[in-house]
C-alpha cells in the first residue's frame, strides 16, 4: 500500500517478487472467483499503478541484480522481517536510498521479529479493545485495516525523508500505526484515568455526566448513523427532527417538549437519553436509507446511511466529483474485466491522481525494467535460464 | 516563503521539516492534526485562533484536567496539537484578516478544516491567497471536498465513517453493527492530508510552483475499502460483518481467557502452524483449513474453553515460544506500559503549563536520522502571540498594543 500510494502521486514504483509471484497475488477472493495470479481483489487494489518484475533474492545472482536497481532508486520500500536484509547482504546497495521497513511490531525493542497478522497487531494497538459489544469478544474489521494504515504511514514517513539531505530508515509498526485510530481513548486514560471500552452502537465522546448516545439505528432496509447531539448543528438537526417527524405524522410528546436551543448533550442524564432514543427509533425504522439520507441532506442534518460498496459506488457526491477511475479489461485467461477503482485520494490543482495502469502480471516488465538498469539481452537471458528472474 | 533569519533558532539537531513554516486555521482533528505530524518533524505550525470562535476541542470535547472546562484544560486540544503554536487572531476583524494574509505570506503551506467557502468569505480563499504568492501550499480538508451537491452537508467524522463503510464491516453477523470507536475516517484523512502536503513541496522544489488541495475525507476513506468496492463490482457480492472470521485463516479468532474482559488474538496461517497450534493444546481440529473453517463455531468453543482457564499472557507466551501469531487484546490504560510502544517511545512525555504531567503520541514511524522531536503540548491560547506577531511579523509592541484594544487578538 505505501507503494501504492506513491505511485499514485507519479512515482515510477517497481514491485519486486520472487520468481512466480508473491503469496499475496493468491489471496482471496478473486475477480470472478477465479483463482489465479491476476485475479486477488486485495492484491489489485494494493497493486495498480505499479510495475513489476521477478528477482531471485535467495541466489547471488538475483542479489547482485537487485543491488544494481536499488542502487538507481531513491526510495525502497520492503517489509521482511527486521534483519533480513543485512543478512541478505543488500544494506550497503540501500545506503543512498531511504528504506521504508514495514513490520508487525518494528525493527527492534522486545517484539521485533514476533510474526503478527492483521487481527495480532490490531489487538495489541488497543483498537479491538475499543470495538464490539459489552461483554462480547471484541471484533476487527471484516476487511483488514492494519495494511492500510501501515502503508499509508510508511509513504508519510518517506516523504518526510525526502525533505531531509540524508538517507535514513524509516521504520514503521503495524501496532503503532493502529495506536493513533483511536483517539480520544488516551487522552481519556492519560488526563481523566478513565478506562474507555467497548460500547457497541453506542458514542461516549461528548458527554461529562458518563451517558451514552445511540449512534446506530436500524432503518426500514439497513442502519442509519444518527445522534442526539449538542452545538448550533445538533441543535439544528433536532429542530429539523421535529418538523421531519410532523411531516410524516405524529411528533412523539416526549420530542414535542423539547427545546432544541436549550438542549445540552454534554449534561444529559441517561434516563432522559434512553426516553428521547426510545422515541425517536420508531421514526428511524420507518425510513429506507434512501429516504434518509435524502431527508438529511435536505434539512441539512448531521446524520448519513450506514452505507456499503453498492451505496458508495451510487453516491451523487462521488460522481459529481469524478471520483471513480476505471481501468478497462485487462488480457489473461480469463480477461480481467474492467473494474471501478477508486479514484485519487485529493484534488491537486484541480487533478485528481490517475489510476493509469494494471496491476503487474508476474514478471510483466523484466525485460523493459531490466534494460533500464543495463542488463542486456544475452544477460537476461541467462539470468532466466538460471531461475533468477 | 520566510525569510529564515526570522524564524526561531534552530534545534541542535534540525528535523528534516526544519525552516517550513506552516499556518492552520480549523478544529477537532481532522485538520490539525496533520500539522501536528509536520510539527513533529521540525515544520514551525502556527495556530490562528480565536477566543470568539474556539475550537470544539478547546470547548466541548471532554477530558478537561479536573473536569474543569476551560480551553486551556482540554485534553484533546493539547493531544492533538503538540509542537505547535498558538496565536490569537480575530478573522472576523478586518485587521484580523490583514494580519492572517501577513503570515501567510510568509508560510510555505496553509492548512484550513472549515466548510467549504468560509475562508473565502473570510478573505483567506486559495486563489486569493496565491495570486501573490504562487509557491504557496493550500490544504483544504473537509467532510465531503469542496464541490459536489453534498459539499455543504455537515458531518462529523465517526457518522462519515458510517457512510463511507466501514461501520457496515465491523460487529457479529447475528447483531448490529458497531462503532470503531470514534471518529475513524478522520485520521485516515489526516494521513493522506500530510502525504499530500509532501507531495505538494517536493513537486514545488523542482517546480517552484505551489498547489490548491481539495481532500474530501470520505474520498481518503474509501481508499482504505477498495478491496470491499471491487468485491462488488466485479462479484455483485457486498461485503459484511463477519465477527472475526477470516477468508483464509483458521482458526482466526479473539477468546475469552481467565480474569475479567481478558482476551487474547490469535491466527492460524498454515498446516505446520495448525500442528504446532494442536499440540501445545491438546485441541482437536480437521487437518485442512478449509475443514476449520467450516467447523469455525464449534473449533472457535473448544479454543474458548482452553484459554478461558489460562492467564491471557501465559497464553501468549506459549504460542509465541512456538512461531505462533498471537497477541493480547491491550485495554487503552496498558497502551501506556506496553514493552513494545514503550521501547519505539509511542508516549512523549510532555509538561502542559494548565493541565501538567501529560502524554502526546508519537508517529508510528521513526526516522533513523532525523527523529521526531516532540518536546511541547498543545499550546494554551494565544501563547505565541509575541513570538508570531513580534518577531514573525515584526509588529512593534505599541502597534500590538492598539491591535489588542481594537480586538484583533481576540
Amino acid at each position: 500500500m505505501c507503494g501504492r500510494i506513491l505511485a499514485d502521486l507519479g512515482a515510477d514504483v517497481v514491485k519486486v517478487e520472487a520468481p512466480g509471484g508473491e503469496p499475496d497475488r493468491l489471496r482471496p477472493p478473486f475477480v470472478g472467483d477465479i483463482e489465479n495470479s491476476q485475479r486477488s481483489i486485495p492484491w489489485l487494489a494494493a497493486n495498480v499503478n505499479k510495475r513489476g518484475i521477478t528477482c531471485d533474492l535467495a541466489s547471488a545472482d538475483g542479489r547482485a541484480l537487485f543491488a544494481r536497481l536499488a542502487s538507481a532508486a531513491r526510495i525502497v520500500v520492503e517489509s521482511f522481517a527486521p534483519g533480513r536484509l543485512r543478512e541478505l547482504g543488500l544494506e550497503d546497495a540501500l545506503r543512498d536510498a531511504i528504506v521504508v521497513s514495514i513490520t508487525p511490531y518494528g525493527q527492534d525493542g522486545p517484539l521485533a521479529g514476533v510474526p503478527g497478522s492483521d487481527l495480532e497487531v490490531t489487538a495489541a494497538s488497543g483498537s479491538l479493545w475499543l470495538a464490539g459489544e459489552e461483554g462480547r469478544a471484541p471484533v476487527r474489521t471484516a476487511q483488514p485495516q492494519s495494511p492500510y494504515w501501515s502503508g499509508m504511514y510508511g509513504a508519510m514517513g518517506a516523504l518526510v525523508a525526502l525533505r531531509s539531505p540524508v538517507a535514513q530508515r524509516v521504520d514503521v509498526s503495524a501496532q503503532a500505526a493502529m495506536t493513533t485510530v483511536h483517539p480520544p481513548a488516551p487522552v481519556w486514560w492519560d488526563i481523566a484515568r478513565e478506562e474507555h471500552g467497548r460500547t457497541g452502537p453506542f458514542l461516549l465522546g461528548r458527554s461529562i455526566v458518563g451517558s451514552r448516545f445511540r449512534n446506530l439505528w436500524a432503518c426500514a432496509d439497513g442502519f442509519v448513523s444518527f445522534a442526539i447531539q449538542g452545538g448550533p448543528i445538533g441543535r439544528h438537526t433536532g429542530r429539523m427532527l421535529t418538523e421531519w417527524m410532523a411531516e410524516r405524522g405524529e411528533v412523539p410528546p416526549v420530542i414535542a417538549a423539547v427545546d432544541w436551543d436549550r438542549i445540552d448533550n454534554t449534561t444529559l442524564a441517561q434516563a432522559q437519553v434512553d426516553e428521547l432514543e426510545a422515541a425517536i427509533a420508531p421514526f428511524l425504522r420507518s425510513l429506507t436509507k434512501t429516504e434518509f439520507f435524502s431527508g438529511v441532506v435536505k434539512r441539512k442534518m448531521l446524520g448519513y446511511p450506514v452505507g456499503d460498496a453498492s451505496d458508495s459506488l451510487a453516491d451523487p457526491q462521488l460522481r459529481a466529483r469524478d471520483f471513480w477511475r476505471t481501468l478497462p479489461p485487462a488480457d489473461g485467461l480469463p480477461p480481467l474485466p474492467s473494474l471501478p477503482f477508486p479514484g485519487g485520494f485529493a484534488v491537486f490543482d484541480g487533478e485528481r491522481p490517475a489510476v493509469r495502469r494494471h496491476a503487474p502480471k508476474v514478471g510483466q516488465h523484466n525485460a523493459e525494467i531490466y534494460a533500464e538498469a543495463g542488463v542486456d539481452a544475452t544477460e537476461l537471458a541467462r539470468l532466466r535460464a538460471a531461475g533468477t528472474v | 516563503m520566510t525569510d529564515i533569519a526570522t524564524r526561531p533558532a534552530a534545534p541542535a539537531r534540525p528535523g528534516a521539516l526544519s525552516g517550513l513554516l506552516v499556518v492552520e486555521v480549523g478544529f477537532a482533528a481532522a485538520g490539525p492534526l496533520v500539522g501536528k505530524y509536520l510539527a513533529n518533524f521540525g515544520a514551525e505550525v502556527i495556530r490562528l485562533e480565536s477566543r470568539l470562535a474556539a475550537d470544539v476541542f478547546r470547548t466541548t470535547y471532554p477530558p478537561f484536567k479536573d473536569g474543569l472546562v476551560d480551553p486551556d484544560r482540554a485534553g484533546m486540544f493539547a493531544f492533538y496539537n503538540d509542537g505547535k503554536r498558538s496565536a490569537t487572531c480575530n478573522l472576523k476583524h478586518p485587521k484580523g484578516v490583514a494580519l492572517a494574509r501577513a503570515l501567510i505570506g510568509q508560510a510555505d503551506v496553509f492548512v484550513e478544516s472549515f466548510t467549504p467557502g468560509t475562508v473565502a468569505r473570510l478573505g483567506l480563499g486559495a486563489d486569493t491567497l496565491r495570486a501573490g504568492h504562487p509557491e504557496l501550499i493550500v490544504l483544504s480538508s473537509c467532510n465531503q471536498g469542496q464541490t459536489g451537491p453534498h459539499a455543504f452537508h455537515p458531518g462529523y467524522g465517526s457518522q462519515l465513517s458510517a457512510l463511507a463503510g466501514f461501520v457496515q464491516l465491523l460487529g457479529e453477523p447475528d447483531s448490529t453493527p458497531v462503532l470503531l470507536y470514534g471518529p475513524y475516517i478522520d485520521y485516515v484523512a489526516v494521513g493522506y492530508g500530510a502525504i499530500a502536503v509532501l507531495a505538494a513541496l517536493e513537486r514545488r522544489r523542482r517546480t517552484g510552483i505551489g498547489c490548491t488541495i481539495d481532500l474530501s475525507q470520505y474520498e481518503a476513506g474509501l481508499q482504505f475499502l477498495t478491496p470491499s468496492i471491487l468485491e462488488f463490482a466485479a462479484n455483485g457480492r457486498i461485503p459484511e460483518r463477519a465477527g472475526n472470521a477470516d477468508a483464509v485463516a483458521a482458526p482466526h479468532g479473539v477468546y475469552r481467557c481467565a480474569g475479567a474482559d481478558r482476551w487474547v488474538a490469535l491466527s492460524i496461517w498454515s498446516d505446520a502452524e495448525w500442528r504446532a497450534f494442536r499440540d501445545l493444546t491438546g485441541i482437536s481440529g480437521s487437518e485442512t483449513a478449509a475443514g476449520r473453517r467450516a467447523a469455525r463455531a464449534a473449533l472457535d468453543a473448544a479454543i474458548e474453553a482452553w484459554t478461558a482457564r489460562r492467564d491471557r499472557d501465559g497464553v501468549v507466551d506459549l504460542l509465541r515460544r512456538a512461531g505462533l501469531r498471537v497477541a493480547p487484546v491491550l485495554s487503552i490504560s496498558e497502551l501506556f506500559s506496553d514493552p513494545q510502544l514503550a521501547h519505539r517511545g509511542m508516549w512523549p512525555a510532555v509538561t502542559h503549563p494548565a493541565i501538567g504531567a501529560m502524554h502526546v503520541m508519537a508517529p508510528p514511524f521513526r526516522l533513523s536520522s532525523t527523529p521526531s522531536v516532540q518536546e511541547r503540548p498543545g499550546p494554551t491560547v494565544g501563547a505565541d502571540n509575541d513570538h508570531v506577531f513580534g518577531e514573525i511579523l515584526g509588529l512593534s509592541l505599541d502597534e500590538r498594543r492598539t491591535l489588542e484594544r481594537d480586538g484583533v487578538f481576540e
